[in-house]
């Protein structure tokens, strides 16, 4: 099957990915709970943000897959950058930039505005590293696609939240 | 030098992407994601948007750029049209749809003489028009020299030529050579995405901003030039280690001299000629640009920054915070 929807087209390949195990729950603490204490974001709370995103094409999870992890977070509270990198499951996967696109929509929409989002492939990790990076780092592009109806679908049925 | 906000003019819903002052500087022309086009006069000393323009697309409007005279204004949109605004007794309506491009229009810009409107496209097309009659445009030329995404289409000031600005990082200059246009020369050094361009007053230099957090000056060579350079655009400078984030939009004051920046990490800059450098600005090979000025702006990203063309020192500035504002610059030297 090739999706083509104007933000790259995208072909089915990895049949038989290798799932992962995932990390408990983070406990919440009495520090949590008080509104009183200011609780910034942190790294755990953007994985926890991504990590239960769809795989566009099997039924798993971005972290199940290892696709994203906790270490691969890094929020920088003084200029609100938040920097996720994440690591698509076989080299020349070429749903690298639908699966970034999700995790932006999910952060976008989950985040405070002000925040910035760099979005990037671990490093080594893809052929076309460059060219996916420059793509999901283009906001207008990013805009733009997120106008295309079908696209938009897609998306949102990546970021759905499980069903239990 | 000294700035001050005059105004904060707030009424879209969602992130302004560009504004856009008419030739007379009365009028602030602003659009974004929210689909409208709004317009903005001074009444009473107070900004406020008299007009909405909310039926010409089905998606975001990018850029919307005013004709010379000041009766019409062209809007372009994802939506793949360009909407050409014409003012009727006195109410602007959409009175021509220029349809042609594949994807996302990204810029339209009308030439300074009015007889041209530029577009440029996702398609990685540049598109010339040529205007017959009132509501009335011809495609005179459809250039494809740009291997990605164009950005931005900007007019020389004085001159029928056309200059772009592309993902594939690299800056086109256009001109009419009799049967067709042709795209003349490429001029290359940036390291990512060139969001916008602008010229000097004189259309001898031109400024260009990029994803690559620099700003660079190019300085054109014409023909026959005494320095034995062949007709180009030379980079002559690269303003670098201010910005943090992408520059989204630089405009470069035809009164003042001053160049001010739009940047992704919700800053507006202000660069000015070195007043140590004793040179003549408009003439020297390099004229060395310091940061006079650099505000927390907005609270986000800066998509577009424009001064005013009539009223020297004051600047408009647009951003994905919903938000235009009016700026005023006072205490700077005017360059030689």
């Amino acid at each position: 099957m090739v999706l083509n929807l104007g933000f790259g087209s995208f072909q089915l390949e990895n049949a038989a990915p290798q799932v992962f195990a995932t990390v408990k729950d983070r406990p919440v603490t009495a520090a949590e709970l008080d509104d009183a204490i200011e609780d910034p974001i942190d790294a755990r709370e953007v994985f926890d943000l991504i990590r239960d995103i769809n795989d566009p094409e099997h039924p798993l999870t971005l972290e199940q897959l290892k696709v994203v992890a906790e270490e691969l977070v890094t929020v920088d509270p003084a200029t609100r950058v938040i920097k996720v990198m994440f690591t698509p499951t076989i080299p020349h996967c070429s749903m690298a930039t639908l699966i970034g696109l999700c995790i932006r929509v999910k952060l976008m929409r989950s985040l405070p505005r002000e925040f910035k989002i760099d979005l990037m492939i671990t490093p080594g990790k893809h052929d076309q590293e460059r060219a996916i990076n420059k793509q999901l780092q283009d906001k207008e592009r990013v805009a733009a696609a997120l106008e295309n109806p079908n696209l938009l679908s897609v998306v949102n049925k990546c970021i759905a939240e499980p069903e239990y | 030098m000294r700035v001050e906000q005059v105004a904060s003019l707030e009424g879209h819903s969602d992130p302004v992407w560009c504004c856009a002052w008419s030739s007379d500087g009365n009028t602030l022309a602003t659009c974004g994601t929210d689909k409208s086009i709004r317009l903005w006069t001074e009444q009473d000393h107070e900004w406020v948007c008299g007009t909405i323009l909310s039926d010409g697309h089905s998606r975001t409007i990018r850029r919307v750029s005013w004709s010379p005279c000041g009766n019409m204004l062209a809007s372009c949109s994802f939506d793949g049209t360009v909407c050409v605004w014409t003012k009727k007794d006195g109410e602007f309506e959409c009175s021509v749809t220029l349809e042609g491009h594949e994807n996302e229009v990204k810029s339209a810009e009308f030439s300074p003489s009015g007889r041209y409107l530029a577009t440029c496209s996702r398609d990685k097309t540049v598109w010339i028009w040529e205007q017959g009659g009132t509501d009335d445009f011809e495609c005179v030329s459809v250039q494809s020299c740009h291997t990605q995404d164009v950005k931005c289409v900007r007019w020389h000031p004085n001159e029928d030529i056309l200059a772009s600005a592309s993902y594939d990082n690299s800056i086109n200059f256009y001109k009419d050579e009799g049967d067709d246009w042709a795209c003349d020369f490429t001029a290359t050094g940036h390291d990512s995405t060139v969001w916008s361009i602008a010229f000097d007053r004189e259309g001898d230099k031109l400024v260009s901003g990029s994803d690559d957090q620099t700003l660079r000056m190019w300085k054109r060579y014409h023909a026959g030039n005494q320095a034995g350079i062949s007709p180009s655009w030379k980079c002559i400078s690269t303003i670098q280690g201010y910005h943090t984030r992408p520059v989204y939009d630089v405009s470069w004051c035809h009164l003042t001299g001053l160049i001010a920046s739009g940047c992704g990490d919700n800053k507006l800059r202000i660069f000015a000629p070195d007043p140590e450098q004793q040179v003549d600005c408009h003439t020297a090979d390099a004229p060395n640009f310091i940061q006079a000025a650099s505000l927390d702006a907005h609270r986000q990203d800066v998509n577009c920054v424009k001064w005013n063309p009539t009223r020297a020192g004051i600047l408009a500035s647009a951003g994905d915070d919903e938000v235009v504002k009016l700026w005023k610059v006072f205490d700077y030297e005017i360059p030689i």
